[in-house]
């Protein structure tokens, strides 16, 4: 095969030495990039206007002391960062918000891939399944998380009561700062739909032949999902696990809307401060600060992420 | 319609068509049981709050703040008959429409061109614009918030619902990928055989590509609507006046009205009424939904 390839390359070297090499466009071509550029055109300007000019503007109001309504802007250096480091609400909105991915993230990707093999396995009902994993998604999350305010009232909300029933006295949930963080996480993993619906897409991407094949190997469905399914599956989980992360970081409304980040700041995320700093104190130029170092954070973890993905990702068949 | 039947995707959860169900049928179900019961467990678990906010909406106070999850005899629409009358519940169901509309023209015409560009037009630094598009996927949109408020605040467009779609018309890196992957997929041949009909790009563009895109759009029309009709964020810092409010912003600012208890079975309505819409729209695209995710590759 390789020997093969070698030869046609022999063949057609001239040619793509001719191709790859720089040359004037001919009239068709430069009139289909025309066309091309012309249809880009408005996500690019987007890209320009919405992603990148925002996060260096972002970088630049970091070092000044910005507040959006007087009209001169002070270049403060290092000061924003300075003060960050020093106070103590930064540490505690950091660690909350460190404390939630590290239990929220492993738990909401391990139990919807779980979740997704077993919806993927059964013939029947399956569609019900399906539906009634991702409904809650659909809630609009503002909706959901007044609903969770409800339903884990300690004085007559659903989870109480039912404990109840079982003889177990529930504890206070939201209203309690050892119980409010696991409280939004629980909530969260009711919405894992989303991620239950990419799992379930990637699985249907592995063809049924490996199974049987397997199965007249004599594997039982323990030996073939260790040794297909999770292996080719790999890349679906590194994209969930990428994106999980990064929207982790930036938990926001569950918070916001629930506790709004008490009982005594046990919920009180990163995001929540920099939106407090950004809209509440009008501390434009500090907000950014913390913004930034959130974004290092997210970067650093995405990096080691995708690093590592190197050794444990498996594409098969060399397609992507 | 009839056309989508012929593509659509064989999954291994279909069940085969044959009515025979021999032994072999039975005994796979037997060895199904332990999957069956986790995932029955599984949606009973999710169906459960669903049923208690409707159950909720139904109630009066008093019965609610009695609690464990009591059935609501005789049920009440007075929560909803509130919503309606008294909390302006059609105004901001306006405004969000309003939004959501424009989002949904925005980024169909936005990303289709852009998608359209990168799958069938070749230019200098195409794959590289494309890659960093999709690497902007991973940037955090909080870093993004401030400096974007403030060129919406210096342009005057705080209190309009502009900031809100404006950015829709520019597209988004995550729809142009989903309908770039599903352009790519379509065969060559019929791009060349329009050509030579003499079919120009904006009409091979509608007549042929997006009629036969309709898993790919159909996804991205509802994210875009869900994501739209849900945002909070948004809404939250650029509307402040309340007859701007969007649904979700005005469940937000009654559930943290000062004055006494929330009312619960209130809210719950809102709630039920603002899903009402998006699940009817997932009802009615929901079979091409799973299909444009398989197809589009965003599994890796």
């Amino acid at each position: 095969m390789k020997q093969a390839a070698s030869i046609e390359k022999g063949f057609t070297a001239v040619e793509t030495t001719t191709k790859k090499r720089w040359r004037p466009m001919t009239r068709f071509e430069r009139r289909e990039a025309f066309f091309g550029y012309l249809f880009i055109a408005p996500v690019v300007l987007g890209f320009i206007i919405f992603e990148v000019g925002p996060i260096l503007a972002s970088l630049v109001l970091s070092f000044t002391d910005y507040d959006i309504l007087s009209k001169n802007i002070d270049w403060v250096g290092l000061a924003n960062f300075a003060r960050m480091f020093k106070e103590d609400l930064f540490y505690k909105s950091f660690n909350n918000t460190i404390y939630y991915c590290v239990i929220y993230i492993p738990l909401s990707l391990g139990l919807s891939l779980f979740l997704a093999v077993l919806a993927n396995r059964v013939r029947r009902a399956s569609t019900f399944y399906r539906t009634a994993i991702y409904i809650p998604t659909i809630i609009p999350s503002v909706g959901a998380a007044v609903a969770w305010v409800v339903i884990l009232s300690p004085q007559f909300g659903l989870l109480n009561g039912a404990l109840k029933w079982f003889g177990i006295k529930g504890p206070g949930w939201f209203l309690n700062p050892d119980w409010a963080k696991p409280a939004i996480i629980l909530m969260s993993m009711w919405v894992l739909g989303g991620i239950f619906v990419i799992f379930l897409a990637g699985l249907q991407g592995i063809p049924n032949e490996y199974y049987e094949a397997a199965s007249i190997d004599g594997a039982n469905s323990w030996t073939s999902f260790w040794k297909i399914t999770l292996p080719l599956m790999t890349p679906t989980i590194l994209f969930n696990l990428v994106m999980d992360s990064i929207w982790a970081f930036q938990v926001f409304q569950e918070s916001f809307v629930t506790t709004g980040g008490g009982p005594l700041r046990s919920t009180y995320f990163l995001s929540l401060y920099i939106y407090d700093q950004a809209f509440t104190y009008r501390r434009m130029g500090y907000a950014s600060a913390i913004s930034w170092v959130m974004f290092i954070v997210i970067m650093i973890f995405t990096v080691i992420i995708l690093r590592s993905s190197r050794r444990w990702t498996f594409y098969g068949g060399g397609e992507q | 319609m009839n056309s989508t039947a012929n593509n659509t995707v064989s999954q291994p959860g279909d069940f085969p068509q044959s009515r025979f169900h021999n032994l072999k049928h039975s005994l796979r179900w037997v060895s199904e049981l332990p999957a069956h019961t986790l995932l029955i467990l599984t949606s009973i678990l999710m169906l459960i709050p669903l049923l208690y906010i409707v159950s909720v909406s139904f109630q009066t106070m008093e019965q609610i703040l009695q609690g464990g999850g009591n059935i609501p005899i005789p049920p009440t629409l007075e929560a909803y008959r509130y919503v309606i009358e008294e909390m302006n519940f059609p105004l901001y169901f306006r405004n969000t429409l309003v939004i959501v509309s424009l989002n949904l023209v925005g980024a169909f015409i936005a990303n289709t061109l852009g998608a359209y560009g990168f799958a069938r037009f070749r230019f200098p630094g195409r794959e590289q614009i494309f890659a960093l598009l999709l690497a902007s996927l991973m940037l955090p949109f909080v870093v993004r918030l401030i400096p974007t408020y403030i060129m919406f605040y210096k342009l005057g467009w705080i209190n309009s619902f502009l900031p809100l779609v404006v950015p829709s018309f520019f597209g988004s890196a995550f729809y142009v990928f989903l309908l770039r992957q599903f352009f790519t997929q379509l065969p060559n041949e019929l791009f060349d055989a329009a050509r030579i009909d003499g079919c120009d790009e904006v009409s091979i563009l509608v007549r042929i590509v997006l009629p036969l895109s309709k898993p790919a759009l159909a996804t991205m029309f509802i994210f875009v609507a869900q994501n739209s009709w849900n945002d909070f964020m948004g809404p939250l810092i650029y509307l402040q006046r309340p007859q701007l409010r969007t649904l979700a912003l005005a469940l937000y600012a009654f559930r943290s009205a000062p004055q006494g208890i929330p009312t619960w079975n209130n809210l719950m309505a809102i709630v039920v009424l603002m899903t009402i819409p998006i699940l009817i729209l997932f009802a009615l695209f929901q079979r091409y939904f799973i299909q444009g995710i398989t197809m589009s590759g965003i599994k890796g």
